[in-house]
This record gives structure tokens, C-alpha cells and sequence, in this order.
């Protein structure tokens, strides 16, 4: 049986539990860790997340992650950033003030754009299912060898967030979603760092087919 | 358009889930792990699990009960009931909810929200807002589950919460509630259209017809039911498989009050019954003959960590 040893990143931001638990479900063997041996031990890591950008790495900083995090990319085994663990992958963030992020891939998180007054229904923060489709420049085989292999049509996932993810390689970008004004990269890969902006492990079994793509990469 | 979401809310007293109407006469229908399940598994977008009793009784929501339903689920899972500080909060995160939705404790120190989203984010913080309609049609919120009035006006009191930073706000109809006579379309409205936040509709569900109009005349960015689903997966016929045969609704511990004569004689009292029972997809087709947006995709199969 497939049991991959994952460590999932603890750095006191947000709801850790139920990444464990769909990672368990689909075979990984997952350890909730802010221990940076144990976290370079790994054969693969998820940086989970919600909340707020600056808070998100001034915990990775308190607990001295980020080095270890940036070490383990530059091992080349597969990062997963979910949510605001996928925000922090990038350069910047412009979340309330400009922070800087673990630059793993470049790029700039600012926020999805307000609703023009008058008549304009639709609400921010993003809460709930929307759908993952092929960025324009893409042709049908572009998740062959991605974490969304496998999946077919514009599959439905969880989302719930205010602020998105701009990539400078804009082909690093694998799936986009329409909300409001935006269409938004929604998940990326460059090289071993994928992200999603959704949450995979609340997103039924389109979700945990992502992250079961995620232990096989 | 964004999608509409659709989802079933089980009351909860013990480890079972009951129905009452007006927060008062409670039934017990089933265990909670067992509606979880067969909802998630046909295609509810969340679950909302409110406590029935916690607040009233000032206990803490039982964390056991909420492992086992988060447990059974891989979708969003919103927690409700007695929750009285960040503590408590993180607790019940751990335990497997997504959210927590905070009502008496917030109105009693609205202050707790601002902690709670500043530590967990926005989007993890919902206001319960459970509304009364006064005689003049003022609506006021009320606490400990429908059984303490404020004099606080629930739409004031709306601007409030959202000042405070919720993300979202479950509105309750406590008039309507139980009663499978429609939502109070015009509170949801006001709501829904005025505040920037997502406002998920609760309480008068009895037919389809009513949870389309909840967002479709009500503008709701969520509709919330439960006898509608509860009667439908209770019932062997509807639902295929009797659930009821794969589940002990005892498991090992006391039941902890209730009425459960109406389970032990089965569900043949129609009389009984105030709604007229849908599936969750049955619910979810109608929406998107009516023009709605909704995510219609079950997730199928079963979720379970052994």
C-alpha cells in the first residue's frame, strides 16, 4: 500500500486536522510538524493554511520554517501549498501593507476585486464550490502530469478566500476560476511546488483525488 | 453567478439528531454520524451541525460527537452551539470542524468575534443570528437556542457582526423554524442584499419550492434545511438503502434525553411530518430549473479514516 511519509506544516495558522485526515484516508502516512528535522525527513510536505498573509509567515519565521521549507524545495521533492499555504509559495503578498513571501515561485497575491456598486451579486470573501478550468494556452493534456490527473470537465472544489494568486510565468498557472471581475489562477505547478487555492481536502472526491495525485507525483 | 450552496443542518442533542419546531419539542430521528454520512455521500456542499442544547445548558459541544461527523465528511463542516471563547473555538477545530457559527456568547461580548477572526481568520468565523419577529414585524435576535429575547435588532445587529470581521452569517427565522411554512423571505432578502458578506438562509423549509425561493426571491447565497432532507434519508423507501438498519442509534452511551418514540414507531406518522420530504439532488435540479447556479456533482462513495 501506498504510504508516503508526509509532513504537514504547523506554524499556528488555521485547521491542520483535516488535512491529516484526508491524507490518511487515501493511504499517506501524515504528521502534523513544526519540527524542522522532521520536516527535511519527509518525502513530502504540505503547507496548509487560512487566514491572514502576514500572520501566515511571521508564524513560519517564529518557529525558524522558512528555511527549512525553502530547503526542502531545493531538494526537489513535492511541495503542496493549500490556500494561504499556496499564497506564501510566491514573492509578495499584497495583503493589508506589501509582505514578502517564501518566493519560491514568483509571483504576487492580491485581492480578488470588489463588486461594482449597484445590482452586482456576488460577495467577498469566495465561500464555495467553484469549478477548476484549462488556462487559455492550454490544450487537453496539460494535467496528465499534474496533481489534477485524472480529472475531467471543470471539476467542482471548495473555496474560501478573499485573495488570489498572480503568476509572472503565467504557465505555471494549470487551472483558472471565474469569480466576480476575476479569473484567477487557481492551482499551480513549477517544477516540485504546486498549489491550490481551493481545499482539497473539503472538496469530496475530486479533492482527495488531487491529493492522492499529490502522494504519487 | 456563484453557486448556490445547499446545506443540510443537523440539530444535534446527545450524539443524535432531532427536529423540533421553534427550538422546542424535540424528536430524536438518527444518529448524527449517520445523516452525516448519507448526506455527504449525496451531495450536500456543507454540513452545518448545530448543538442544540449547549447553550441553553451552558456545556461545551461534545468533541466526540463532532470527530465521528467530521470523520464521515470531506466537505465543509460548520459547528454551532454553546461556543464561548477562542479556546473553545480551537478545540472544535481540532475536533474537525471547518467554522464555528457563534451566537449567545458573541451577543453577550460581541468582542469574542474580533478575537476569534483576528486568530482564525474570517473565514472561518460565522454569526449565527437567530431573529424573532416582534407583532410591528421588528425582527430581534434572541439567544440560547430561540429561549432568551435581547431587544437587540437583528439587523443592526447584522452590521455589527460584519463590522467585527464574520465571514458569514447563518440566518435563522426562529418563527419558521420547524414549521415547513417557507422561509421569511423578506428577512433574508434585506439581509442577503445588504450585507457583504454571504448569508445562508434558515428555518421554514417544507417543500423545494420553498428552498428556490430562498435564494431565488430571498437572494440567500446558501439555503439551510433540514426535516425536508432528514424525512427523505430516514426513510428506507426513499432512500434506497435503510439507513436506519446500518447504524446503532444507542452506540454505547445513554441517550441523553428526547423523544424518540417517533423513531422506535418508524416513519409511517405522515400526519406528523410538516414537510414534504426531497433528496438533496431532487433539491438541486429544481434550483437549476429555476435558473440558479448550484454544484451538481455528487461526491459519492464513502469517506471514512479507519
Amino acid at each position: 500500500m501506498l504510504s508516503p511519509k508526509v509532513a504537514i506544516v504547523d506554524y499556528g495558522v488555521g485547521n491542520l486536522f483535516n488535512v491529516q485526515r484526508a491524507l490518511e484516508s487515501i493511504g499517506a502516512n501524515a504528521a502534523i510538524s513544526s519540527d524542522s528535522a522532521e520536516i527535511l525527513g519527509a518525502e513530502r510536505l504540505v503547507v496548509p493554511g487560512v487566514g491572514a498573509f502576514a500572520e501566515g509567515m511571521k508564524g513560519l519565521q517564529e518557529r525558524g520554517l522558512a528555511g527549512p521549507i525553502r530547503e526542502f524545495a531545493a531538494s526537489g521533492r513535492p511541495i503542496l501549498g493549500i490556500c494561504l499555504g499556496a499564497q506564501l509559495m510566491l514573492t509578495h503578498s499584497e495583503e493589508h501593507g506589501t509582505h514578502a513571501g517564501l518566493d519560491l515561485v514568483k509571483g504576487l497575491v492580491v485581492a480578488l476585486r470588489q463588486p461594482v456598486s449597484g445590482g452586482e451579486q456576488y460577495k467577498i470573501p469566495q465561500i464555495g464550490w467553484n469549478s477548476l478550468r484549462l488556462p487559455d494556452y492550454a490544450s487537453g493534456s496539460l494535467w496528465d502530469n499534474t496533481i489534477l490527473r485524472g480529472l475531467t470537465g471543470e471539476p467542482s472544489v471548495y473555496f474560501l478566500h478573499t485573495y488570489i494568486t498572480t503568476l509572472h510565468d503565467p504557465r505555471a498557472s494549470i487551472a483558472v476560476t471565474e469569480y466576480g471581475h476575476d479569473r484567477f489562477c487557481s492551482v499551480f505547478q513549477s517544477k516540485n511546488i504546486s498549489g491550490i487555492q481551493p481545499h482539497p481536502e473539503r472538496s469530496g472526491q475530486v479533492g482527495l483525488q488531487i491529493l492522492k495525485n499529490f502522494l504519487e507525483q | 453567478m456563484s453557486n448556490i450552496r445547499v446545506i443540510p443542518r443537523l440539530d444535534i442533542k446527545g450524539h443524535c439528531v432531532v427536529k423540533g419546531i421553534q427550538f422546542d419539542g424535540f424528536r430524536v430521528l438518527g444518529t448524527a454520524e449517520m445523516f452525516a454520512e448519507a448526506y455527504y455521500a449525496n451531495g450536500a456542499d456543507e454540513i452545518i451541525y448545530q448543538d442544540t442544547v449547549a447553550s441553553l445548558y451552558q456545556r461545551d459541544v461534545d468533541l466526540d460527537v463532532v470527530r465521528a461527523v467530521a470523520r464521515k465528511v470531506a466537505i465543509p463542516l460548520t459547528v454551532a452551539g454553546g461556543i464561548k471563547s477562542t479556546a473553545n473555538i480551537r478545540s472544535i477545530l481540532r475536533a474537525g470542524a471547518d467554522k464555528v457559527a457563534i451566537n449567545t456568547a458573541a451577543v453577550a461580548e460581541p468582542k469574542l468575534l474580533r478575537d476569534a477572526v483576528k486568530m482564525f481568520g474570517s473565514q472561518c468565523i460565522v454569526s449565527s443570528i437567530e431573529a424573532h419577529r416582534r407583532p410591528l414585524g421588528k425582527l430581534e435576535v434572541w439567544t440560547d437556542f430561540g429561549r432568551q429575547s435581547t431587544g437587540i435588532d437583528a439587523f443592526e445587529w447584522a452590521k455589527r457582526v460584519v463590522d467585527e470581521g464574520v465571514g458569514e452569517i447563518m440566518l435563522t427565522s426562529i418563527d419558521r423554524e420547524g414549521s415547513g411554512r417557507g422561509y421569511d423571505l423578506e428577512m433574508i432578502s434585506l439581509f442577503a442584499t445588504a450585507l457583504p458578506v454571504p448569508i445562508i438562509a434558515c428555518g421554514g423549509a417544507g417543500t423545494v419550492a420553498d428552498v428556490v425561493n430562498a435564494a431565488k426571491l430571498g437572494s440567500a447565497d446558501a439555503v439551510s434545511a433540514s426535516s425536508i432532507f432528514h424525512h427523505f434519508y430516514s426513510d428506507a423507501q426513499h432512500a434506497g438503502v435503510s439507513l436506519r438498519g446500518r447504524y446503532e442509534l444507542r452506540l454505547e452511551s445513554e441517550l441523553d434525553s428526547g423523544n424518540v418514540d417517533f423513531l422506535q414507531k418508524g416513519y409511517g406518522g405522515l400526519r406528523d411530518i410538516q414537510v414534504t420530504p426531497s433528496s438533496i439532488p431532487g433539491v438541486k435540479r429544481a434550483m437549476r430549473e429555476a435558473g440558479l447556479s448550484v454544484r451538481i456533482e455528487a461526491t459519492g462513495g464513502e469517506y471514512a479514516v479507519s
